[in-house]
């Protein structure tokens, strides 16, 4: 499985998730996972995502959310899960 | 599965401590492009070493993007010159001319650094090798990119000091010819003891005869994490202070194994290997001065630095070597002067001379490195400081090296600025005495005891 994380830092807003899982959901992007903390009064949010069954490619996917975060004023970042598995597991 | 603290680590790293995959350099083999004809030499080698690099600016920057980490620098290098160009070349505008054409390929296919303009001489230099090396002040004054090395000598073969004394007399006409720009040639030439045939970093990196016809070798590096890391640890243990930066190594290498493995992949090119080197840059918190004092100097070069800096580069290399299968020779810690503003700033305040830097390097991974000295200190000065390095080298059986820059019409309390990643630097006073007898002596240094191992 293709997995993906996204992560949203950003100040705490109204609709922070609900923006990013619409377009997740649209796009036929499964969500596997979600955690969130509030670290130095900024929302953190991370997700787990399978994009599998996507038709939408990897890059566009990161334009589409850099651009969404730019419109909530957050900084939205994707991710392959490799970088995160090699540098935490051995 | 993974989760949010292991991210929000991951990510700060990148974005808070500069945690960066210093360079994929990509090595190709020219041995196939020799030919008699000038001409046609230089048509080969532009169409081999386009065709192999032509994706390889593309694929970083994909690569980057995918994982979210910057991939600051694409090179190219290739197989020594002097033996590329043995059969052609007749003269120095000769060899000059396949600088151009090297120059000329590396900003076609968009690379900041195209490395091994070089000769390997460290017993003795054949006609080619004298007029490559011959070559070298005109070619880093016509070219950009183009960086040179020359080996000259090994643990197994000893110093040639015939090559060391030519190579005096070249840096300092390198500084001359181009004195314009603050002798910048000289940032582009490195001389070797034991130079690796799979380096990725410059100016140093050239494609050995060893290696097969094109490699993908990554470097990867982290000063800024392994400095947070250890300021988290402060007043503990020796054993807590080794842990941790053995665990941060271990992590920013398998970062550049991955890095390394995604391109192979890309490019279908073969997987040499990942060097782990704390390179430090200009940039604030990019420094492994910084990383010393947090260990508990003062400034760089205060008592205690060499032992701090052996312990660094020992760990550093712990760490790496169980995160990929595959570790570079030079992995360890890297200490140029101009490129790391901690150790500017330990020049400035007087802690950190030319000597000491010569201490540091018997335990470090590479040598003198970027260090502005006055336009003015003679060729035999400049040899008998790369002869000193050398013998470091071939005794300790390491790779040493000596990036050493006369600054043309400057002198000690000025400084020179190279910009970007080279960064700037104070001109350091050299040991005014003299060695130019020791130096004019023919011939080379034999091996050492140790070297006979068979």
């Amino acid at each position: 499985m293709k997995k993906t994380i996204i992560t949203v830092i950003g100040k705490d807003t109204v609709g922070i998730i609900a923006r990013v899982c619409t377009y997740l959901a649209e796009n036929n992007i499964n969500i596997l996972d979600i955690s969130q903390t509030i670290v130095q009064d900024y929302f953190n949010m991370m997700m787990i995502v399978d994009t599998n069954s996507t038709t939408v490619t990897f890059m566009d996917m990161v334009d589409a959310l850099t651009g969404l975060g730019n419109e909530i004023g957050v900084v939205i970042k994707c991710q392959k899960e490799e970088i995160f598995d090699k540098m935490h597991r051995i | 599965m993974i989760n949010i603290f292991e991210v929000t680590e991951t990510n700060d790293m990148i974005e808070k401590e500069n945690l960066d995959v210093r360079t994929i350099t990509l090595g190709i083999s020219l041995l196939d492009c020799i030919d008699a004809d000038i001409k046609l030499l230089n048509e080969k080698i532009y169409q081999k070493i386009y065709q192999e690099a032509k994706d390889l600016v593309k694929t970083g920057e994909k690569i980057s993007r995918e994982f979210g980490i910057p991939i600051v620098n694409k090179r190219i290098s290739v197989t020594p010159i002097a033996l590329v160009g043995g059969a052609a070349c007749r003269t120095i505008e000769d060899f000059t001319g396949i600088a151009r054409t090297l120059d000329k390929v590396a900003d076609d296919v968009g690379v900041n650094f195209i490395g091994g303009y070089s000769a390997l001489v460290s017993k003795g230099m054949t006609g080619a090798d004298e007029l490559l090396i011959r070559s070298i002040p005109m070619a880093l004054a016509v070219t950009e990119r183009v960086c040179s090395s020359v080996n000259l000598g090994s643990t197994k073969i000893g110093i040639n000091m015939d090559a060391v004394r030519l190579m005096g007399e070249v840096i300092k006409q390198t500084s001359e010819n181009t004195q314009e720009r603050d002798s910048f040639g000289c940032t582009k030439l490195v001389v070797f003891c034991n130079a690796p045939d799979d380096n990725p970093f410059m100016a140093g990196a050239f494609h050995g005869v060893t290696e097969a016809d094109s490699i993908i070798n990554v470097g990867v590096s982290g000063p800024g994490v392994v400095k947070n890391a250890l300021s988290k640890v402060r007043g503990e243990s020796f054993e807590v202070l080794c842990e941790t930066i053995k665990k941060t190594a271990f992590k920013v290498t398998r970062v550049g194994q991955l890095v390394a493995q995604e391109a192979s992949k890309m490019l279908d090119v073969p997987f040499g290997i990942v060097d782990l080197s704390l390179a430090p840059t200009p940039t604030i918190g990019d420094s492994v001065a910084d990383i010393l004092c947090e260990i508990g100097l003062e400034y760089a070069g205060a008592p205690g630095t060499t032992a701090a800096l052996a312990l660094l580069n020992d760990q550093v290399k712990k760490g790496g070597v169980m995160a990929s299968s595959y570790v570079g020779g030079l992995s360890g810690a890297f200490i140029p002067v101009s490129e790391d503003q901690g150790m500017i700033d330990a020049v400035l305040a007087g802690a950190l001379t030319l000597e000491k830097l010569e201490a540091m390097t018997c335990v470090c991974s590479v040598g003198l490195d970027m260090i502005a000295i006055p336009g003015d200190t003679k060729a035999a000065t400049i040899s008998g400081i790369i002869a000193d390095e050398m013998a470091i080298g071939m005794v300790n059986q390491k790779t040493a090296a000596v990036r050493i820059i006369p600054v043309f019409g400057k002198g000690v309390g000025e400084s020179v600025e190279f910009g970007g990643l080279l960064g700037h630097a104070p001109i350091m006073p050299v040991n005014p005495f003299s060695c130019d007898a020791f130096i004019n002596r023919r011939g080379r240094i034999p091996a050492p005891i140790h070297s006979f191992k068979n």
